[in-house]
Formats: C-alpha cells, sequence, structure tokens
C-alpha cells in the first residue's frame, strides 16, 4: 500500500469516528459516494471471440467512498476522494486516489495542498491551456466525464488581488493515460519499453477576473508534454516526456442570447524549438471559438471550431520519418454537443461528435440516461470511431464500442 | 401663536375639502401594474439581502418524490432590478456541492454559471430560456428568481376573499412569446404577497398552479415560506420549503464570483 492511501485509508477511518462524535465536533462532516458497474462491448467486426477481453475490453466494477470535512468557520477544509475497482476485463484489482487535499481559506488566499482536479480553460471536450493530466482510457471507453480527468500531486496557491484572482498551480509530473494494446486494437505491443518520467515540477499560472459581463483569464505554464516520445528501435524503446512552455487566453460572454468561447495558446516545443526532431511535437498555435445555447426549455445546442497550425512545418516534413503520412500544417477540428432533457430532466439525451475536417476522421458520443430515483441512474452510450485511420479519431477505428454504466450514490 | 397655528390648518382643511369632491384622479382603481410590481418587489426583493435553505419535493403522478435540498444566497444589487443569486446543492449525492450563480439584470439577459465538482468545472451556461424548469422541478427559473413586472401588461379584474385574505385578482399577459398566454394572480391586499396564481395555455386552458401554502413574517417581512407548483398537465408538482430564513446578513457582490463558486462561503453554506 503507498503512503498516500495508507494517509488515505486512516483520514476515513477518522472521519468515519468524527463523524459518530458530531455533538462535539464543531465543523461539518460528509460522508457520500456510490457504486459503479460499467462494460463495453465493441461493434466493429475485428475477429474476436464473443466474450472475451478483445470483444469485452472494458468491465469494471467500483466503488467510490468520498469524505468531506471542514472547521466551522471554514478556515480549514479536508476532501478525500478514493476508488476500490475490480477490472473484470484485465483481472486487476485497485485502489485509485482521486483526490486527497486540505485547504486553508484565508481572507486574500486560499492555499491547497495534495491530489487534486484542476480544471481550467472554456473548451468543450477540447483542451489549450487546460493542461492538466487527462485519462483518454476512461474517455474511450464511455466512463463517465469526471474520469477524463486526473488529478496529479500539487500545491495551489489562490491569491485574490481585488478584483482579480491568481492562481498557481505547482505539481509533481503525471502522465496521460493513453490508449495501449491492452484495450484497443491495433495497437502493437510494445518492445521492452524504460519510461523516463521528468523529475523536477511543473508550474502553471493563470490570472482571471470580469470584464463587464465577460470572464477573461491570462494562462503560462512551464511542464512537460503527457504523451511520451518514443525513441529507440524495435527491441527496446525509451519513452520520454518532452518540456513544454505554453502561454494563452480566453474569454467567454454573452452573446445573442447564448454563450461565446474564445481561447488561443502558444504550445513552445522547449526541446525541439527549431522543429528538426521527427520524434518530438513541433510548437504549435492553438485556437478555439465555440457558442453554446439554448434551442428551447430543454434543448441546448454547442457548436465549436478548434484549430492547431504547426510551427516550422518545412523542418517538420524535411526531418519526420518516411514511415508515416505527414501531420497537415493546420490541423481543424468541428464539434456539435446537442443535449435533450425530458421527463422532467431525469431522461437526458446527449450527442457529441467530433468531425477531424483535416484529417477527414469524426468520433461520435451519443448517450441517453435515465435517473430512476434520486439515488441510481444507468446511461446507455456508444462511441464511434470513423474515417481515415491516419487521423487522430480514425486511427480507433476498430474500437467502436457500447457502453452502460449503471451507478448507485449512497 | 395662534396664528401660526391657523396657517398649518387652513391648507388641511382646503385638502379635506378636495378630497370630498368627487372626481376620478382620487378614487381610481389602483394601478395594475404598480400591484404587480409591488407584489414582486415584496416576492423576490425583501430585505437588502437573504440566506435560505431549501427544500424542494418532486413529486410525479404516481405519488414518487425525489427531492433536491439547497441553500439560496440573494441579495439585490445598486442597479435597477438588478439581483445575484447563489444555489449550493446538498442533496442528492449525486450533485452535492453543484452551485449555480446567477447575475440577473432588468435590461438584458442574465448571466449564469455552474460549478460542478467532480471535475472542479466553472462553466458559463446560456441564460435565454427562462422558462426552463429549474433542477427538473415545475418551478421554473423565473419562478425562482421572479420575473420583470415590463415584461407583462396587466389588468385588475376584480377584489376577491380566498381564504379570508381579500386580494386583488389581476391578469398578466406577456408581451413576448412564452410558454403560457397569460396568467391570473391573487395578490394579498395586506401585504402584496401571491397567494395563488394560475398559468394558461394559448388554448386558454389551465397549464400550471402556483399556491402558496405558508405566508410568515421573518424579521419584518412577510415571506412565502411554504409554496408548490403544480403541472395540470402531467399531474406533477413541486412543493419547496424555505427554512432558516435570514434578512440583512451582510452579503457583498464579492460573494458572486467564481471566488465563491469553486469554494463556498463556509459561513453561510452548510
Amino acid at each position: 500500500m503507498d503512503p498516500l492511501r495508507l494517509v488515505a485509508v486512516i483520514a476515513c477511518a477518522v472521519v468515519m469516528i468524527g463523524s459518530t462524535m458530531k455533538q462535539s465536533y464543531a465543523g461539518h462532516v460528509d460522508l457520500s459516494g456510490f457504486v459503479q458497474a460499467q462494460a463495453a462491448s465493441l461493434i466493429s467486426d475485428v475477429g474476436c471471440s464473443p466474450g472475451t477481453r478483445c470483444s469485452v475490453p472494458f468491465n469494471e466494477q467500483r466503488v467510490q467512498l468520498k469524505a468531506d470535512a471542514g472547521s466551522e468557520e471554514g478556515s480549514v477544509a479536508f476532501t478525500g476522494k478514493i476508488d476500490f475497482i475490480n477490472d473484470a476485463a484485465l483481472s486487476e484489482r485497485d485502489s485509485r486516489t482521486r483526490e486527497f487535499y486540505i485547504d486553508y481559506n484565508s481572507g486574500s488566499f486560499t492555499v491547497r495542498g495534495g491530489r487534486q482536479i484542476v480544471t481550467w480553460g472554456v473548451g468543450d471536450l477540447l483542451f489549450i491551456n487546460d493542461v492538466f493530466p487527462k485519462d483518454w482510457v476512461a474517455f474511450y471507453s464511455g466512463l463517465p466525464l469526471e474520469y477524463l480527468k486526473l488529478g496529479s500531486d500539487s500545491l495551489k496557491l489562490d491569491l485574490f488581488l481585488s478584483s482579480k484572482t491568481l492562481e498557481i498551480v505547482v505539481s509533481d509530473f503525471t502522465a496521460d493515460r493513453m490508449p495501449d494494446y491492452k484495450q484497443f486494437s491495433p495497437f502493437p505491443a510494445v518492445p521492452q519499453r524504460s519510461i523516463k518520467e521528468p523529475g523536477e515540477p511543473e508550474i502553471a499560472l493563470k490570472l482571471s477576473g470580469y470584464l463587464g459581463s465577460w470572464d477573461a483569464a491570462i494562462f503560462a505554464s512551464r511542464g512537460f508534454y503527457r504523451a511520451p516520445a518514443l525513441t529507440g528501435n524495435s527491441a527496446e524503446l525509451t519513452a520520454e516526456y518532452p518540456r513544454l512552455n505554453t502561454v494563452g487566453f480566453s474569454l467567454s460572454g454573452p452573446l445573442a442570447g447564448g454563450v461565446l468561447n474564445l481561447e488561443t495558446g502558444y504550445y513552445d516545443s522547449v526541446d525541439d524549438s527549431d522543429g528538426v526532431k521527427s520524434t518530438i511535437n513541433n510548437s504549435q498555435l492553438r485556437f478555439l471559438m465555440g457558442y453554446s445555447r439554448q434551442l428551447g426549455s430543454e434543448t441546448q445546442i454547442g457548436i465549436q471550431a478548434y484549430a492547431e497550425w504547426m510551427q516550422d512545418y518545412e523542418d517538420y516534413k524535411r526531418n519526420r520519418s518516411a514511415l508515416t503520412l505527414p501531420d497537415k500544417q493546420l490541423r481543424t477540428v468541428a464539434t456539435v454537443r446537442f443535449t435533450q432533457q425530458y421527463l422532467h430532466q431525469t431522461l437526458t439525451l446527449n450527442l457529441f461528435a467530433f468531425w477531424g475536417a483535416a484529417e477527414d476522421d469524426s468520433y461520435v458520443i451519443p448517450s441517453l440516461r435515465y435517473a430512476f430515483n434520486d439515488y441510481l441512474w444507468a446511461e446507455v452510450g456508444a462511441n464511434i470511431f470513423s474515417g481515415s485511420r491516419h487521423g487522430m479519431f480514425g486511427t480507433l477505428a476498430d474500437n467502436d464500442n457500447i457502453y452502460l454504466t449503471v451507478r448507485c450514490t449512497f | 401663536m395662534h396664528l401660526s397655528r391657523l396657517k398649518t390648518v387652513r391648507p388641511l382643511l382646503f385638502l379635506l375639502v378636495l378630497n370630498c369632491v368627487p372626481g376620478e384622479a382620487i378614487f381610481a382603481e389602483p394601478d395594475a401594474a404598480k400591484l404587480v410590481a409591488d407584489s414582486l418587489q415584496a416576492f423576490y426583493h425583501a430585505g437588502k439581502d437573504m440566506r435560505a435553505q431549501v427544500t424542494m419535493r418532486l413529486i410525479n403522478a404516481q405519488g414518487k418524490e425525489r427531492k433536491r435540498v439547497m441553500t439560496m444566497l440573494r441579495m439585490d444589487t445598486g442597479e435597477r432590478g438588478g439581483q445575484r443569486y447563489y444555489i449550493h446543492f446538498q442533496n442528492p449525492s449525486d450533485i452535492r456541492g453543484t452551485t449555480f450563480m446567477v447575475w440577473k439584470h432588468l435590461e438584458r439577459e442574465d448571466d449564469r454559471w455552474i460549478f460542478i465538482p467532480a471535475i472542479k468545472l466553472v462553466r458559463r451556461i446560456a441564460a435565454d430560456d427562462k422558462r426552463s424548469s429549474f433542477v427538473g422541478s415545475d418551478f421554473t427559473y423565473e419562478d425562482v428568481s421572479g420575473r420583470v413586472a415590463d415584461d407583462e401588461t396587466h389588468t385588475l379584474l376584480r377584489t376577491e376573499e380566498i381564504a379570508g385574505r381579500v386580494t386583488y385578482v389581476i391578469e398578466s399577459e406577456p408581451k413576448e412569446r412564452a410558454d403560457y398566454k397569460h396568467r391570473k394572480s391573487w395578490i394579498d391586499q395586506s401585504h402584496g404577497l401571491p397567494l395563488r396564481e394560475e398559468f394558461f395555455d394559448a388554448r386558454g386552458e389551465k397549464v400550471r398552479v402556483f399556491v402558496a401554502d405558508q405566508i410568515e413574517l421573518v424579521e419584518q417581512h412577510w415571506t412565502i415560506t411554504g409554496r408548490t407548483m403544480k403541472n395540470l398537465q402531467t399531474g406533477h408538482r413541486t412543493q419547496a420549503r424555505f427554512d432558516e430564513i435570514k434578512y440583512d446578513i451582510g452579503l457583498t457582490e464579492e460573494m458572486f464570483t467564481e471566488r465563491y463558486l469553486r469554494n463556498p462561503p463556509r459561513k453561510w453554506i452548510r
């Protein structure tokens, strides 16, 4: 058991004991959680035998325990969230600390220390200044959206400067969880791979405030790419996380009865600033424009246009590996989200679609969720990838799945 | 001394005489628009600010019940008709910690944000349709935070006694297309709060009924502490109970910013 987990278990026990002694406890203690089962079955024909891990790559049951506690006046607070997982598809049992942090609130600042999730930026499933770790396996398997975000062990300081807020996050590096051969095809089993994780901490800054009715923010970060750059030969590979610096801004405000979102960022690929290394991403400019509004009393629609503009493109073309098709200089993606609710918002139909205009591929996620009561809901949905196999979504075309999630909260 | 007294009495006498002269200006019916505006003021703007613990029971036609428990903070801003709302959910546990923040404006659309605690996400949400359901209940956002008197034309129909209270019965028609064609409200003549409201569709069918189940005097403000909204078409109804009400607790506009959306003010939020 790693030390963090041990501390989490002890904290849970303390909180439980604390809750039974509420009369003498001056603050608040809340315990909650859920039991959840989720499975996804492939719907594309890739020659899997039915019922095998190949045809049902995701099948897990999990229990989440959550504890919140705080002092009466609110100066000190604690949140802990641990998932205990039985992964029947991979025949593994595991526990994961999703969040575990302590807050200290003063009049002019808040400090949050421990494992925490940070979400920045205004994109809907498109990220520019949200440089924090993500779990793409959870996302592609249809797990609830919260599992797309991974916590990282960080110290976060929020400074409240009159009408502006300055957030500073210093984190230990956490890589993204990427699809691999265990649950995705046709990802070949990787040969011997040595992983070199960065030893130095990352830092991210955000300064935000209101400009009239608009939310404005500027961002900067010094860190690393969260997907590894692989070097070596077929016998032995080295996975390294190249350096990445970012700067950007976002704006969000009302327009014609809806909400307009704008975000941009510059990704400075520090280890390949000239764009000559074939294994490391070149620097990029990223743009996002989104608009969402209601169509009726229970209907919402959102559209987004997104672009990545590769820098030093000529150098990239000269130095890239000849084994793959070249990436385009301008990668564009459009998305649409449509949400409709029925039966007093107990039944929710949601459709999210990515269309990779530059790579000619797409990714569609339809889902239907029904809340049987306040404690039990079930969701059925699908992840459907299609188009060019060279594209980011098309490369997953053998992994179309239909999933079912059932959650009971307590 | 006598003289100075007489000087003040004379104009008073003159006014009394004037008042005895029958005339339209003096015996006119109360202005319906003014009655509605005063009623909205009493209903949604009592005190400079307010805190309440709100429990909503959402009950379907078969009697199956869901429950929403939340803390509501509200304050009036200097802007005419402008308000700030902060609604923090405690139950059910699936939405615990989810928070709505609304900057309500008279002249333009409201600004509305949501905080989703599971991913620490603050998102601005479109607030175009104030008549959409508030968290699946029979109350609309507008029912929760109040409508604007000028958005409707008002006609005083009659006075009527209901449950021993004398009320003005007013018919109001939205100037722009809405989910109802017109509504009738029964406004208590003494404290100005609506005791009952009925909403009608374009065919003249009654579709929704609001009833003030309980009205209490809280810190000198008459307050509707129990209310029900019933959808007559589906048989679904929502009963809302306001407890632990406190007025003038000293909220500031700073409380209604992203800082507190991400980190609830524990002084007022459970």
